[in-house]
């Protein structure tokens, strides 16, 4: 039962793929690269229990941060065009406006 | 009382496996949402299904599985980063998506080409 369900997921990120590469719009193919990471880390805890060590584990902990920072720096860069532009709307002391 | 506790544990693979494999047909259900819906912000709601439910079904069976260890307090902390980011996440793309203009697809016929080639829309 953990193969059949490492299987569906499997499947369920081919779906993934052919959505990241027909999507008409840059946000379907983002959509696709975030929605394939958190089955890329269902697939890795899944996977962990397949080989029976439980590192894969630690290594979907990371991939959950990681996946997260990429979408938000993916996004940030196709609005602004550069990836320094700060967040939020704090002021530098001496800049007017 | 210890009766009670060792039927449960008999019964804890079950559960867990009941609780893999529907988690695993939800994904599958939410992945062909994303590649079958007609609209941006439809296929939002199909990718909210995956990270919610099925997200938590799978880990829920995994935790099941696993038992009382580290592996499953690992498993609770991916569940948790998993809750904690992917609707920020899913809010990011429909706000970056909203602010760069992109309109819902509205109406329900037009857009869809007809089933047979020969029939009136209707």
């Amino acid at each position: 039962m953990i193969f059949a369900t490492a299987l569906m997921l499997m499947a369920a990120m081919m779906l993934m793929l052919v959505r990241l590469l027909r999507g008409p719009e840059l946000y379907d193919r983002v959509l696709a690269v975030n929605s394939f990471g958190t089955k890329t880390i269902l697939f890795l805890c899944v996977f962990a229990f397949l080989i029976g060590r439980s590192d894969a584990v630690d290594i979907a902990l990371l991939y959950a941060l990681m996946n997260f920072i990429a979408t938000i720096a993916i996004l940030k860069f196709f609005r602004y065009r550069a990836l320094d532009v700060a967040l939020s709307r704090t002021r530098r002391r001496g800049e007017t406006r | 009382m210890s009766e009670l506790l060792h039927m449960l544990d008999i019964l804890r693979p079950y559960v867990a496996g009941i609780a893999l494999l529907s988690g695993g047909v939800i994904v599958l259900i939410g992945a062909s949402g994303v590649l079958r819906l007609p609209d941006f912000y439809t296929r939002l709601h199909a990718a909210g299904v995956t990270d919610t439910l099925g997200t938590l079904l799978v880990l829920l069976g995994l935790i099941l599985l696993s038992g009382f260890t580290l592996l499953s307090g690992k498993l609770a902390l991916v569940g948790l980063f998993l809750l904690l980011t992917s609707p920020a996440a899913t809010h990011a793309v429909a706000n970056a998506a909203h602010k760069a203009g992109l309109k819902p697809r509205l109406g329900t016929v037009q857009s869809q080409p007809p089933l047979d080639a020969s029939g009136d829309p209707s």
